[in-house]
């Protein structure tokens, strides 16, 4: 019996309590969906996700199996308890309307953007600005080479792959589906993607 | 300007735009952990989009230095290294909180950063390894401050160094004209947004 199942749309996003022990899990109905994920201590949100805290005490850059989510004060937000996608980034950051212009020009100034969706969501969190950070793409393949160059490849997932992250005490999870239609990240078309909760 | 760091302090300088700081290894294996706030005290150094905007994962000289909000915090115009770490954080020393706090910033503003004067290799599945000795005492890194700035710097030694930390020298002066060579088209609209 889950405690959660629901679709979310491309563009749309999702801010999830997830209790101690909790398993959630990310479904890439489509395949090459990235989805833009966010961890906050559920009692103290300044107690957040910290993405090179992260790749630093695991020692590698890609997250998978076994990859331990640590925080801004070293404490273990979650694991990934299951993973059959492979690799996912947390190097790349979220896009954001800034970003798109920078990346791609002024035309993108107003395509909708998973900074939107944080700042939206992450609201009624008390999530602003300074509350954001560098984020977990889940299913976004990000290749960093042994030259120091990062590089946007075509995603290692397919359609029916998922993540599991289970919960090492009381977490808030912020989604965003990633609305991204201008580099391969998304495989150039966002698709919805299903969150399925145990707790 | 010019302040010499010790080994294992921490602290803030604003640095008006225009301007350039340096810093300057005082010691082999010296590492300085920099957090830079633009003009408003809350636009923050953002090395995701730093780093995607410009395919790197290092930083070097030729770069734009991005802000949260997509705009230039400074350019790398000068260095004897060609590589200068952003992919490991920092321990935050008491030290820095302070330093934080005297601005008014704390665990909040606790972004991405980089680890001047060191290196961490990258290996073909991307495991990541400290290269012992990457800098010595003397190797200099040079940023023109785009808007104005808050820079914090840490001299704690990196997490996995098995040798002590070292100090550094922070110079602020005057900024050579001109952008340095191989700016990307993403880097130069960064910089036309804060000019
Ligand atoms: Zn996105």
């Amino acid at each position: 019996m889950s405690a959660l199942d629901q679709v979310i749309e491309a563009g749309d996003g999702a801010l999830l309590s997830v209790p101690a022990g909790g398993r959630l899990r990310i479904v890439d109905l489509h395949g090459n969906q990235a989805v833009d994920t966010l961890f906050y201590d559920a009692h103290d949100i300044d107690n957040r996700y910290s993405a090179f805290d992260t790749i630093r005490e695991q020692r590698a850059v890609y997250l998978t199996t076994g990859s331990r989510l640590i925080s801004t004060r070293g404490d273990e937000l979650g694991v990934i308890s299951d993973d059959t996608c492979g690799r996912h980034d947390t190097v790349g950051g979220a896009c954001s309307q800034e970003s798109n212009v920078i990346r791609y020009g002024h035309h993108t100034r107003h395509l909708h953007a998973c900074r939107q969706t944080f700042l939206t969501l992450g609201a009624h969190a008390g999530i602003g600005q300074r509350q954001l950070t560098h984020n977990v793409n889940f299913f976004m393949n990000v290749p960093v080479t042994p030259s120091g160059e990062l590089t946007f490849a075509d995603g290692l997932s397919a359609p029916g792959r998922y993540v599991e992250v289970t919960a090492s005490r009381d977490i808030l999870v912020l989604i965003s589906n990633c609305p991204q239609i201008n580099n391969p990240c998304n495989g150039w078309n966002p698709t919805p993607v299903q969150l399925l909760g145990w707790w | 300007m010019k302040h010499e760091l010790p080994a294992d302090a921490a602290w803030s300088v604003p640095v008006r735009a225009g301007r350039a700081i340096t810093l300057t290894a005082l010691a082999d294996n010296a590492n300085a952990s920099v957090l830079i706030v633009g003009a408003d005290r809350l636009d923050r150094l953002n090395i995701p989009d730093t780093l995607k905007s410009q395919m790197t994962a290092r930083i070097h000289v030729g770069l734009v230095l991005m802000s949260d909000r997509g705009l230039a915090l400074a350019t790398v115009t000068e260095s004897t290294l060609d590589w200068h770490d952003c992919l490991t954080g920092f321990l935050p020393s008491h030290l820095l909180l302070l330093e934080l706090a005297k601005h008014g910033l704390g665990a909040a503003d606790l972004h991405g950063g980089i680890n001047f004067f060191t290196k961490v290799a990258v290996s073909s599945a991307a495991a990541l390894s400290l290269v012992p000795g990457h800098a010595t005492a003397g190797d200099s890194v040079t940023l023109r401050a785009d808007q104005d700035l808050l820079v914090f710097v840490s001299t704690s030694a990196h997490p996995w160094a098995t040798t002590p930390a070292g100090g550094v020298a922070v110079q602020i002066g005057t900024a050579e004209p001109g952008d340095p060579e191989g700016l990307r088209p993403e880097a130069l609209r960064a910089l036309e947004l804060v000019r």
